[in-house]
Order: structure tokens, then C-alpha cells, then sequence
């Protein structure tokens, strides 16, 4: 028999029994994150391959939803802090070994540029839309001046949105599930598919919602591929890997993660998906609707279960 | 200089003082510690062998906490020790899950608290309250830089051991085994 406890009592809130230092707000932003990277992504990329007309929803529409999401996303942070009148003590510094200072900058340049680009296709949803100061006219004229550097700016944001969600994570050693690099491209590809699956479901163009359907399934293959070739770097590894991939293979999170994030979140949408680009017409509700779910039910399990893995001693 | 600790895990008795006498000295908060006693049972009776461990920060050299701050709370001052300063952090929980040793506490003020080696003694000349209280003179604390400290006499003596040196962190709370 081995027995480890800790006879004097500790008993310190938020984190014994087990760490749950971070609850819903964290993992909710992740995927509100992740989703604005997505969306915003796709909109600078096909601004920038020169069809704005033909993917008017993509590159006009739909990133309305970012600033949104963004907002959203955090004012969950904000909530989540415990000390929160010294949140602005993140401005003062950029400490580039912390990938949540550099997060929270990245934050601020994204959040701005996408409202900005909001703001250029305000006309989309209010064609008689007018700024009635000269002054915001100015800045208007001055960005559809710049809007190829400003649509780079944008994408590359969008990328490091996208990433950096997953490194924040990975970046923990001491919870072996989240100390993976895998994790990084993986929160990228659970984005961009949500920011794909959003385009489906907003676009009424039939060829965009092809295309996006299309980009949605090549990214929902990668994500399954980057998930088992994860599972397979963890049981090749130390017994404090091996046991964080338990978690999920046998362990309270078996059901949760096989279930909601791969099964209906990631294979069952994707083999929606192949079956519309067969010709077969599938509501583009279910694909789209799935998608979003599973990467928002990937973000909650991987918060969760990361924080129950831990180091052995 | 270098601070750190050793605890002589065959002295210790399990007693608690030095967690009752952290409390008290640092005015932690009710229901929070910032060190505790562990206690490792291998077998059952009679053949049993049991370790007692009094845990704390490690006050690592490679500290995450301090690598993953955003703010730059979390800080490392002259000997080593891993300080959070108050009215710079923001209560994000980051040094928390980055430990791997849940050596830190969100106090309920907001910032993040944890062992501070009882800096405040430790200027004066004095030990820190733990190991000044320990009924069983268990623990050494020291400059391991200075050859002749309690810590560094000890551990040329002893055998010892750190916490999941593995995990990279070079932790210096050293276990006398």
C-alpha cells in the first residue's frame, strides 16, 4: 500500500482537492477567441486574394460576429480575474516569456482591427449608413486607403489569436495534458473550423457555402489528425503523459471528449459535410451548429481536465 | 547568495507547528496555508516506512510562476526568493496553474499569496518562522553559497532530495532522506 496525504489539512480555495483555479469564463473566451481568429481570418485572406465580391459574406459579413466575440470574450476574462482593479497593471509591460502578456496585447491590436473593419462594411447592414462628423470620415477614407495593410495586419493577428489560445496552455508544465505543442495548431484548427462553420451558416451564396463546407472538412480531418497523433506523443511518453491521456482514454473525461468533441463535433459534421459536397442536400444548420458545439465542448475539456492532471510525487 | 531550505524528513514528527506558526506570523488567512505536512505511508503494519515531509514554495531557480506572470508580479529577489508583489497582480491564476507543486493560493483580496521564506525575519537575521518553531529542530535554513550555513553544512552531510527536479524547475527545498 502507498499513501500520500496531507495530515496538516490543507484545504486552500481554488485549489485543493484538485486545481480549479479556472472555471467557465476561461474556457467560454477560448472558444469566443478562437472563433473571432477564424472568422477574421478568412475574411483578410479572401480580401486579399481579390474576392470581396464573389465571398461577400466572408469577407463582409460575418466579421461582424468578431468584435462581438471579442467583447464578450473579455469581459469573461475580466470577470474571471480575482484582483481585478489592477487589471490594467497588463499594459504597463510585455513580457514576452508569458504568453499571457503578449495574449493580452494581441487582444488589444485584434479587437481594434477588427472593429475598424467592421466599420468599413457598416454599409452591409445599413446601406444609408453616415458618419455625420467629418473627422470619422477621415478615418474612414483612411483605412479604405490602407485596407490591403490593414487586411495583412488582420490576418496575421488572426494566426496569432488563434495559436496563442492553445500555447497559453501549453506553455503550463506543470499540467502535463496542456504541456503539449501539439496544442497550439490544434486550438488554430478548432478555430478556423468554427470561423468556417459561422460562414456556412450565414452565407446564402450557394457557391461560398460550397467552398467554406469544403475548407471546413479539410480542417475538420486535420484536427482529428492532430488529436490522435497527440494521444499517440502522450503514451509514447513518461507515466505523468500517460496519465494525462488516461484521462480521456478511461478516465472521468472518456465520455465527455469522445462524445461531444470528436464524435459529434468533428466526424459526424465531417461526414455531413463530405455527404453535401457529394451532391446530397444537408441542411447547413446541423454541420454548422455541430462544429461550433464541439469546439466550444473541446475548449470546456481541455480547461477542465487540465487542471485535474498533474505531476506524480 | 542562495537561499533554501532542508527539512529532515526522518526527524519530523508531523506535528503541524510550523504551519500553525506560518499562519500566525504572516497573518494568513483563515482556511489557507502557504505550508503544509505531507505524509508518505509504503506498507502496512509492521513493515511500514513512512516519510514526513513539511512542503512549502520551492523558491525554484527556474521558477514557471514567474516565467508565466503577465504582469510581472510574481518576482525573484536578491537570494533567490519568489515574491508576489500585491499591486501588480491581477488575480489571473496563471502562477497558480503553472505550479507544479500548488504552492500558491488566491488570497481572498484578490492577488495570488504564497511563502515568502519569511523575508521579513530572514533581513533581521532570523530564521523563518517554521523553521524557527519546529519542535524538533527538523529544518536548516541558510545561504547555500556560504559553506559554513546550517543548510550548507547539512546537506554536505546528508543525503537528500528535491521535489520532481524532472519537471525542470531546480527547486531548492531539499528533503534529508
Amino acid at each position: 500500500m502507498n499513501e500520500e496525504l496531507i495530515i496538516s489539512g490543507r484545504e486552500n480555495l481554488m485549489v485543493d482537492p484538485q486545481l480549479h483555479i479556472w472555471h467557465w469564463p476561461i474556457p467560454l473566451y477560448l472558444f469566443l477567441g478562437g472563433l473571432a481568429a477564424g472568422v477574421l481570418f478568412f475574411a483578410a485572406l479572401y480580401y486579399l486574394l481579390g474576392k470581396e465580391d464573389e465571398y461577400r459574406a466572408a469577407v463582409r459579413r460575418v466579421p461582424f460576429i468578431a468584435p462581438i466575440a471579442l467583447v464578450l470574450g473579455l469581459a469573461a476574462l475580466f470577470y474571471d480575474l480575482n484582483h481585478k482593479a489592477f487589471f490594467w497593471q497588463l499594459y504597463t509591460t510585455i513580457r514576452i516569456q508569458s504568453p499571457m502578456s503578449w495574449g493580452a496585447w494581441t487582444l488589444l491590436v485584434i479587437t481594434t482591427v477588427s472593429v475598424i473593419w467592421c466599420a468599413l462594411h457598416i454599409r452591409e447592414f445599413f446601406p444609408k449608413w453616415d458618419w455625420k462628423y467629418s473627422w470619422l470620415k477621415d478615418i474612414e477614407a483612411f483605412f479604405n486607403k490602407y485596407k490591403k495593410p490593414l487586411a495583412w495586419v488582420m490576418l496575421i493577428f488572426a494566426i496569432i489569436t488563434g495559436v496563442y489560445t492553445g500555447i497559453l496552455l501549453s506553455a503550463f508544465n506543470a499540467r502535463p495534458l496542456w504541456n503539449t505543442s501539439v496544442l497550439g495548431p490544434l486550438f488554430l484548427a478548432s478555430g478556423l473550423s468554427a470561423g468556417a462553420a459561422a460562414i456556412v451558416l450565414s452565407s446564402k451564396d450557394k457557391k461560398e457555402r460550397l467552398l467554406f463546407t469544403k475548407i471546413d472538412l479539410i480542417i475538420l480531418g486535420t484536427e482529428l489528425f492532430l488529436i490522435v497523433h497527440m494521444f499517440m506523443g502522450f503514451l509514447a511518453s513518461t507515466q505523468v503523459q500517460i496519465e494525462a491521456a488516461l484521462l480521456f482514454l478511461g478516465g472521468p473525461y472518456t465520455m465527455v471528449f469522445w462524445i461531444f468533441v470528436v464524435v459529434l463535433g468533428i466526424i459526424i459534421p465531417g461526414i455531413l459535410d463530405l455527404m453535401e459536397l457529394r451532391g446530397k442536400h444537408i441542411p447547413a444548420l446541423i454541420p454548422g451548429v455541430l462544429v461550433l458545439m464541439g469546439s466550444f465542448a473541446f475548449r470546456f475539456v481541455f480547461v477542465f481536465a487540465g487542471q485535474v492532471s498533474r505531476w506524480l510525487y | 547568495m542562495r537561499y533554501a531550505m532542508a527539512v529532515d524528513t526522518k526527524k519530523c514528527v508531523g506535528c503541524s507547528d510550523c504551519v500553525v506558526a506560518c499562519q500566525t506570523e504572516n497573518n494568513v488567512p483563515i482556511g489557507f496555508c502557504r505550508d503544509w505536512v505531507v505524509e508518505v505511508m509504503d506498507g502496512s503494519y509492521p513493515q511500514l516506512e513512512i516519510e514526513l515531509r513539511s512542503e512549502r514554495c520551492n523558491h525554484c531557480s527556474n521558477a514557471p510562476c514567474v516565467r508565466c506572470c503577465p504582469t510581472g508580479a510574481s518576482h525573484i529577489v536578491e537570494g533567490g526568493i519568489v515574491l508576489v508583489k500585491p499591486t501588480r497582480c491581477i488575480g489571473c491564476g496563471a502562477c497558480i496553474a503553472s505550479c507544479p507543486y500548488d504552492a500558491r493560493y488566491p488570497h481572498p483580496k484578490g492577488y495570488v499569496d504564497k511563502c515568502t521564506f519569511c523575508i521579513h525575519r530572514v533581513k533581521q537575521g532570523m530564521k523563518p518562522a517554521c523553521v524557527a518553531v519546529c519542535p524538533t529542530k527538523c529544518m536548516y535554513f541558510g545561504d547555500l553559497d556560504d559553506p559554513n550555513s546550517d543548510v550548507s553544512v547539512i546537506l554536505k552531510k546528508r543525503k537528500s532530495k528535491t521535489l520532481i527536479p524532472e519537471a525542470g524547475t531546480q527547486p531548492q527545498l531539499y528533503f534529508l532522506i
